[in-house]
């Protein structure tokens, strides 16, 4: 670490201070503080059996794979508000391509994929563009991409839901990426076991309650992998820093700013299109109200991750983090019963919280008064 | 100086629609010279930077390096002629450890299973043998460069830019936000610089850090130079006045009781 030459004026600091410039910190004690409050509050309820943890973690998976996205950009020093309304606009695209015009699944989500990246490029590109801040041009965004997605189901289908998906998509080997089960056979052995209970009654009795992990789970780990991966080791991931903390500076120094924060914009929507495609293909169907709100909830989950609102300083750990806590808190008050509407509240205050001491580390990093 | 110059500036121009920002710029730099160029605000410094960087093209006027005519189209042509500009404000990012700013843009890549990788092993100990070699005492490279201090982010910034080979290096006004001490770090980094043989232009206004370590002044007033003089030939209050064009620092002078 040091040599022999040390600076007299240089404190030795604490490990603790030391461990809260870790933006994972907050959200690693968020964490063990959820997961003790329910251990405590709603052990009895089932939330942890099982079933209840793939309820719980499919809702974490969720709020995840979004996260990443929103994670990365936020660094990146940009905001993407249009999230909400891309998952809606690509699952009423993936419906309207392949039921309305009878296209095979896998080109519909090829086709959609393609056309959400696409857009998240041209949010991108107005921002740098204009200069305008990203906040109003996807906020633009939030409400072009919300208008289109009742428009065209109604102009099409004369109704604001598009159904029979699941038909369209049965056998297809591109739909079973997004809406498939993995380790059925696992599952049946543990069963067998007697560790999973069994269905007793009804069409499915016999079959273990939980068969299998969903896809969901598979791409929001895969993301926050990914994620991970390219923010801590890779030159690109530096890049993402240094555009969010200076893009002046990082200009000077040869980064290309532009690309980095485009590319983010364009991550960002890649992964509203897999929460989209994973949700249409659960569902079956694609309806014009879908990803409601979601732009907040990943901004919420990526803050109380440690990342800073006017970027340069993050992670997608913490936002990982950040996006378990808000799965675990929204079903864990549900099997303790508690009425769901203090979730909100509980939210508010969780965001308001990881704010403040955000910017306490911002003062502690950047030796700020 | 007897040496050819490493960096000639030739009768630059640079014209800003309706504006002349530069009016007829002659100025050149050696190897292992220091050449102070004088202005004051609005004198056209920032606008001369941003041609020497590349970040402007003159509207009239030749470059040359070594005695060839070039052209940047942007920034990255200037660095990659040896041609480094530390920029007062904008030289580090405070939010990132020292030594992810230090490879910021030149990252050092490792190979390992198909990927490129950021070499942090290798970042960190470069970093702190520079720092070392620049008299910082760092707590690691993993700390945060809002930790260190206003003279000691612009001695990172240079270390940075001799590091990845600069051999023209423009300090913009390096001096002007330090207080006393951290001024003197940064003048004895400047000094160390140029007896390694590397040419530095150090932008300022402030005529006593200029005489400190300059071996060159040249005056810039109203976007034209008005001269060079080398060390020796001229006094304080001579560049002073040059700066201000003149009469009427004089007058202020006066009322100031001598001062300024």
């Amino acid at each position: 670490m040091s040599d022999s030459t040390q600076d007299e004026r240089i404190k030795n600091i604490s490990p603790l201070r030391q461990a809260l410039v870790r933006p994972e910190l907050g959200s690693i004690a968020g964490t063990i503080i959820v997961f003790l409050f329910f251990g405590f509050l709603a052990f009895d309820s089932g939330m942890f059996s099982p079933r209840g943890v793939l309820n719980w973690s499919t809702v974490s998976a969720q709020f995840m794979i979004i996260a990443v996205g929103a994670c990365l950009l936020m660094i990146a020093g940009e905001f993407d508000l249009s999230v909400g309304s891309m998952i809606g606009f690509a699952g009423m695209m993936i419906a309207i391509f392949s039921v309305t015009l009878q296209w095979p699944v896998w080109t519909s989500i090829c086709v959609t994929f393609v056309l959400c990246t696409a857009l998240g490029a041209l949010n991108g590109y107005i921002v740098i563009r204009t200069g305008l801040p990203s906040f109003i041009v996807t906020l633009a965004f939030l409400f072009i991409l919300r208008g289109f997605t009742i428009f065209f189901p109604q102009l099409i289908e004369r109704k604001t839901i598009i159904g029979g998906v699941s038909d369209a998509a049965d056998g297809d080997w591109l739909a079973s990426l997004f809406g498939g089960k993995v380790g059925e056979p696992v599952f049946v052995w543990l069963a067998d076991l007697g560790l999973i209970d069994v269905f007793e009654r009804g069409s499915r009795a016999g079959q273990p309650v939980v068969d299998g992990i969903p896809a969901l789970i598979l791409w929001a780990i895969g993301l926050v992998i990914f994620g991970h991966f390219v923010l801590t080791r890779t030159r690109f991931g530096n890049w993402i820093f240094a555009s969010g903390g200076d893009a002046q500076a990082a200009r000077y120094a040869g980064v290309p700013v532009n690309r980095v924060k485009i590319l983010m914009f364009m991550f960002s929507a890649f992964c509203a299109c897999v929460f989209a495609t994973c949700q249409v293909m659960e569902f079956g169907s694609a309806g014009a109200d879908r990803g409601l709100l979601k732009e907040f909830e990943a901004i919420i989950a990526v803050v109380i991750g440690g990342a800073l609102l006017t970027g340069g300083y993050g992670s997608v750990i913490g936002a990982a983090l950040g996006a378990l806590i808000f799965g675990v808190v929204q079903q864990g008050l549900f099997f303790a019963g508690v009425e769901s509407s203090l979730f909100r509240v509980f939210l508010g205050v969780l965001l308001l919280a990881a704010v403040i001491l955000n910017t306490y580390i911002r003062r502690i990093i950047t030796g700020e008064k | 100086m007897t040496m050819d110059p490493l960096f000639e500036m030739q009768d630059v121009e640079k014209h800003f629609g309706t504006v002349i920002a530069l009016g007829g710029v002659n100025f050149s730099v050696s190897e292992g010279e220091c050449h102070c160029l004088l202005g004051d605000n609005g004198a056209g410094k920032s606008t001369l930077i941003k041609t020497m960087s590349g970040v402007h093209a003159p509207t009239s006027g030749r470059l040359l390096m070594r005695g060839q005519e070039v052209r940047f189209e942007d920034p990255r042509q200037a660095i990659s002629q040896g041609i480094a500009t530390v920029y007062q404000d904008l030289a580090m990012i405070p939010l990132m450890s020292v030594s992810r700013n230090f490879f910021m843009g030149n990252e050092p890549i490792q190979r390992r299973f198909g990927f490129n990788l950021f070499d942090h092993e290798r970042a960190d100990k470069v970093t702190m043998d520079e720092m070392r070699k620049m008299g910082i005492n760092l707590r690691g490279p993993h700390q945060a460069v809002g930790t260190l201090s206003g003279g000691e982010r612009q001695t990172v910034a240079i270390a940075r830019a001799v590091y990845f080979g600069a051999k023209v290096l423009i300090l913009d006004e390096p001096t002007s936000a330090l207080g006393v001490r951290q001024t003197a770090n940064v003048l004895a980094t400047v000094d160390r610089v140029r007896k390694n043989g590397i040419a530095v232009v150090f932008i300022t206004h402030n005529v006593r850090h200029a005489l400190a370590v300059g071996d060159r002044f040249t005056v810039l007033n109203r976007g034209k130079t008005l001269g060079t003089a080398n060390k020796g030939e001229i006094t304080p209050e001579e560049l002073q006045d040059l700066m201000a064009g003149g009469q009427e620092l004089v007058e202020l002078e006066s009322s100031l009781g001598g001062t300024v």
